[in-house]
């Protein structure tokens, strides 16, 4: 035809690009979650890969089926919704039902996230919300744990507690710390203790943390400000009463608190944009966490607080704005 | 030697290795000059010749047109052919002197050479206007404009910008490394127009040779030399300012309301030629790169010349896919290889087709990638998306009119948002709903 | 027992005598024309009318800071019934639809360069004044449809923007937002319409396009007073339009120019001439 001389393509400037895509952020994320997975399948065998493998493939399924049915463009090639699949599944006891996987993917996936719009629209966690509802829901079920068995595959769950409930369990009864709890502090490092199926090993968690870290997927702020808090807060009780508040070490390494500083708090979508928010929201998380789990009624505060200030990173966003360069102080701005 | 930057900025790769040590050419003249009227900020030049017309090398063809305006000049002696809208890198169709070259190449008048110390500051400026200098690092800014401050700014500090971030272009380093003696002789030019009481060169730590190089004659002269960490953009005037002398421009001012004053370091070498020969700015140092070139380096270019002749002179791997003057963070890209090089083209780079991606375009996920990048303290993606909301208000209120347009944000963005483009659109909106009000 | 029975009842009774003293002392005077013009506006809240909203031209024209015939979605009718509750006179106008002015497709138009950047025409309009080389011609990038509040508009798969006749209530948004005035008001009434936006003149159109007006007023010679000429641009004399002479001039238009949008179109059918194969 006439008009087809080859023509140059135009395009606005910057015409270079960085190559971090959102898939590529997200697959990191993915390798990083690795070294929880397999510490996980190690300590809890079958059940532990089942309900991984339950919880990503569903994933996915659910988002391109969401997609398509409201004619939405399928994005599920970014890999967020693998990487949400892992976090539910990560936030789940080890040896929880098929069932209770595909409702806490559905409720993560569909009312978590798409229903606000797709990926960068939630308010809250995806995964936290998940693991709320259910827990709310299915009380019983989301505090059933079982005792790691290391190695052993395909033998059958053992019930036990976990170091949180058992310190709220013996406080309660008690009114002051159990004596020595099994495995502390070396075992929780490793991951002998029970718990959901991704925060049981703090080390495993923290090499995948020092890379997203490495890869700046992720950035020390919301990680710094949350585990700081944490520490100064339940050192401070610590000092206050000893044999009624534990040591902030055993803050430290039990319940989700790794999982949640490194992995939940720092999600992208629902945490503050710059610098100084992120430090003010993660010193929120921090504050909730420890609140809760010494006065509260539920052993474990991590959730609740990071959705809590998940509702407040708007807010954050909002009026912690930093100042144009140039600009002076009484430089209008919101 | 000082080592501070400025908060934010990227790395994107420099790929200056193909062109940084190749010594430059002289570009042969092209069959056909193009040269528009309009190569500067402020008025375009008005014609002062017509078709038929026989010009020397360096005769006014465009006179000045009110005082921020520059006469434009024939690039070579020859033939006006038409003078008449031609194809201009800014997408429009502008008025431009069509010359045909005689090939004498023969000066229109006699050029004496005069040492700028018996010349009064007056004198120099009206040298300068005459000569056509603009800023050469792009912006085309008329310098005899800004080495004349209105009263009561007064400089005293002056810094010479040969920090050249943008990738593949090495223009500003040829120049330093083969016209050193301009550049000296302009830096006394410039310490004694502007009456500063520092001097500064800023380069980059890329180009630590040249320090080596200059810093026995910097020193005679009294001017330091500043050497910054490599970082986009470390060229962009007020981040400059602030990594050599802490001092932040206020955001609706300019540099010389912190007593700055700011020239690239080929308006400098091009202030030489001006004020001791009288002769006029028809030729710039242009670096021919990017991965379709065959032959890539700089080239002394007269002003005119279209780039399809620069990119024949240099060689074209395969057909050209997409071809920017300038650089790739805030260069723009070109519709027709028919338009011509300006006072202001630092560089034409030519891409193939699998070099070119396009923006992925996915929704934002807050990452703040681009929060961390801005080198203004912005919020890119919250701009952006008012201004695709048409939400100006919001967008004037998070200080949209701020954004200097350097590209950093939608470097860093994992979406691939196109995020200057939007915050582009809302700064012209803005700006057009202020003039109709 | 009781005592809990008192002291809650004496507490709701105190709110709410709380309550009605604050509405009655707080009340906000509202104008009661206010709710009836809220009424006949067409409740839509587009904001064609250059207000944020129905309710807040209500308030204007209750105010009297606004002009009777704003409201574009509502025509002729509500005009009359606003008129009727404000208690003035007004000269109604015709029911207006908008028209696309181009139907030149990738095949049969120049494209200036291949764009690559944000789906939006007034962003592309930006770069070298956009990815088409007739400066007037629809772009298709979708500005329009994202602004139209009734959904009447669409890109269709020649790549322009095509009105829905049906939904259009001419509020005028689309052609505010199209950045080379593509778009027009023209009365619902007509629907021929000459589909060509381009200034320039007829050797310059050929170069760029097959079916553009090349202003070689034909169409004025066959149906005198149906159509004038804006420089090289011929357009519809809406109001003066002659069926059967405007049918004549629609078939001797050498570049198929003039369209009944009513009726459906039909493809392209030009061919270019020996002169234009060349170009």
């Amino acid at each position: 035809m006439e008009f087809s001389k080859p023509l140059l393509t135009v395009s606005p400037s910057p015409h270079l690009h960085s190559g971090m895509t959102t898939s590529g952020m997200m697959g990191t994320v993915v390798l990083a979650l690795l070294p929880a997975c397999l510490v996980a399948v190690y300590l809890f065998g079958l059940p532990a890969l089942q309900v991984l493998l339950i919880c990503v493939v569903s994933a996915a399924a659910m988002e391109v089926l969401w997609q398509k049915a409201t004619g939405r463009r399928v994005t599920v090639t970014d890999g967020s919704a693998a990487v949400t699949g892992l976090l539910v599944a990560f936030n789940l006891p080890p040896s929880s039902p098929w069932w209770l996987a595909l409702l806490g993917v559905l409720l993560a996936i569909v009312v978590g996230k798409q229903v606000f719009g797709g990926l960068g629209h939630n308010p809250f966690n995806p995964a936290l919300v998940a693991r709320i509802v259910l827990l709310v829901s299915f009380p019983t079920i989301m505090t059933h744990w079982s005792a790691p068995q290391p190695g052993r595959f395909f033998a059958d769950a053992v019930t036990a507690a976990t170091p949180l409930s058992e310190m709220q369990a013996t406080v309660t009864l008690t009114g002051s710390l159990p004596q020595n709890p099994t495995g502390f502090p070396t075992g929780y490092l490793l991951g002998n203790m029970a718990g959901c199926l991704g925060e049981v090993s703090a080390l495993a968690l923290l090499f995948g943390a020092l890379f997203l870290l490495w890869r700046r997927v992720i950035s020390w702020h919301i990680p710094a400000s949350y585990l700081g808090t944490v520490i100064i807060l339940s050192s401070l009780f610590w000092v206050i009463d000893p044999s009624r508040y534990p040591n902030p070490v055993f803050h430290l390494l039990s319940g989700g608190l790794m999982l949640g500083a490194f992995y939940m708090a720092t999600d992208l979508v629902t945490s503050p944009l710059t610098g100084r928010g992120m430090l003010l929201y993660g010193c929120g998380c921090g504050l909730f966490t420890v609140l809760i789990r010494l006065f509260g009624s539920y052993p474990e505060g991590v959730a609740f607080s990071i959705l809590l200030m998940n509702a407040t990173t708007p807010l954050i966003d909002r009026y912690l704005v930093p100042r144009p360069f140039g600009m002076s102080r009484t430089g209008g701005l919101p | 030697m000082k080592r501070r930057s400025f908060p934010g900025g990227t790395h994107p790769p420099q790929h200056k290795s193909a062109t940084a040590d190749t010594p430059s050419e002289i570009c042969p003249l092209p069959p056909e000059l193009v040269i528009p009227l309009a190569q500067h900020v402020g008025a375009p030049a008005v014609a002062c010749v017509n078709a038929g017309q026989r010009v020397g090398r360096g005769q006014v063809v465009g006179k000045p047109n009110g005082f921020v305006s520059v006469p434009v000049h024939a690039s070579t002696s020859g033939l006006v052919v038409a003078v008449e809208p031609r194809p201009h890198p800014c997408g429009a169709e502008l008025p431009a002197v069509v010359l045909q070259p005689d090939g004498d190449d023969v000066w229109a008048e006699e050029y004496l050479t005069q040492s700028f110390h018996v010349l009064t500051t007056e004198t120099m400026l009206e040298r300068i206007r005459e000569a056509g200098v603009v800023g050469m690092g792009g912006a085309a800014f008329p310098t005899h404009v800004k080495l004349d401050p209105p009263h009561g700014k007064t400089i005293d500090t002056a810094i010479v910008n040969a920090v050249e971030c943008e990738p593949w272009l090495t223009a500003d380093r040829r120049v330093l490394l083969e016209q050193r003696d301009k550049v000296l002789t302009g830096l006394e030019v410039l310490q004694k127009i502007s009456g500063a009481r520092q001097m500064w060169i800023g380069l980059e730590d890329n180009q630590t040779d040249v320090a080596a190089l200059l810093a026995p004659h910097c020193k005679q002269r009294g001017v330091g030399i500043a050497v910054m960490p490599a970082k986009y953009p470390q060229g962009a005037e007020r981040q400059l300012i602030y990594a050599i002398t802490g001092r932040r421009v206020p955001t609706r001012g300019l540099p010389m309301d912190v007593g700055v004053l700011v020239q690239n370091i080929g308006t400098v070498a091009a202030l030489t030629d001006a004020v001791t020969r009288a002769r006029p700015l028809i030729e710039r140092m242009v670096t021919i790169s990017g991965p379709n070139v065959v032959r890539p380096r700089n080239l002394r270019v007269r002003i005119g010349t279209p780039i399809a002749h620069l990119l024949k002179h240099c060689g074209l791997r395969e057909e050209a896919a997409k071809v920017l003057l300038g650089g790739p963070m805030m260069g723009t890209a070109q519709h027709t290889l028919a338009v011509p090089v300006l006072r202001g083209t630092s560089g034409v780079l030519a891409f193939r087709r699998q070099d070119i991606t396009a923006p992925a375009g996915g929704s934002c996920l807050r990452c703040g990638r681009c929060v961390a990048a801005c080198p203004m303290h912005l919020l890119p993606t919250f701009i952006a998306d008012y201004a695709r909301r048409d939400a100006l208000d919001l967008a004037e209120r998070f200080a949209a009119r701020n954004c200097i347009e350097c590209g950093s944000c939608s470097f860093v963005c994992p979406a691939g948002i196109p995020l200057v483009q939007s915050i582009r659109y809302a700064k012209g909106a803005i700006l057009a709903r202020r003039r109709s009000t | 027992m009781l005592a809990a029975v008192i002291s809650l009842g004496s507490l709701g009774c105190f709110a709410a005598i709380l309550l009605a003293m604050a509405a009655r002392r707080f009340a906000v005077k509202v104008d009661p024309r206010q709710a009836a013009l809220l009424d006949v506006l067409a409740g839509a809240n587009c904001g064609a009318c250059g207000y944020p909203g129905c309710s807040a031209y209500a308030r204007a024209l209750v105010a009297g800071t606004a002009r009777p015939d704003l409201c574009r979605p509502g025509g002729p009718e509500t005009l009359a019934r606003i008129a009727t509750i404000l208690d003035m006179e007004v000269a109604t106008g015709e029911p207006q639809i908008a028209v696309v002015r181009c139907r030149g497709n990738r095949r049969q138009s120049r494209a200036k360069y291949d764009y690559q950047g944000l789906e939006d025409c007034r962003a592309a309009q930006k770069l070298a004044f956009g990815p088409k080389t007739c400066p007037g011609g629809c772009l298709g990038l979708g500005s329009c449809v994202q602004h139209c509040p009734f959904g009447a508009l669409n890109i269709n798969e020649q790549g322009l923007a095509e009105v829905d006749r049906d939904r259009c209530t001419g509020c005028g948004l689309c052609v505010s937002v199209c950045p080379r005035q593509v778009l027009a008001l023209a009365p619902a009434r007509s629907h021929i319409h000459v589909q060509c936006n381009s200034p320039d003149a007829g050797r310059k159109v050929k170069n760029y396009c097959h079916v553009g007006c090349i202003g070689c007023r034909l169409c004025m010679k066959t149906a005198p007073e149906c159509f004038v000429m804006e420089g090289f641009l011929a357009k519809v004399n809406y109001g003066h339009e002659k069926p059967t002479a405007m049918a004549d001039a629609m078939e001797r238009c050498p570049h198929h120019c003039i369209q009944d949008l009513a009726e459906p179109r039909e493809t392209a059918t030009h061919s270019p001439s020996a002169e234009e194969r060349t170009s």
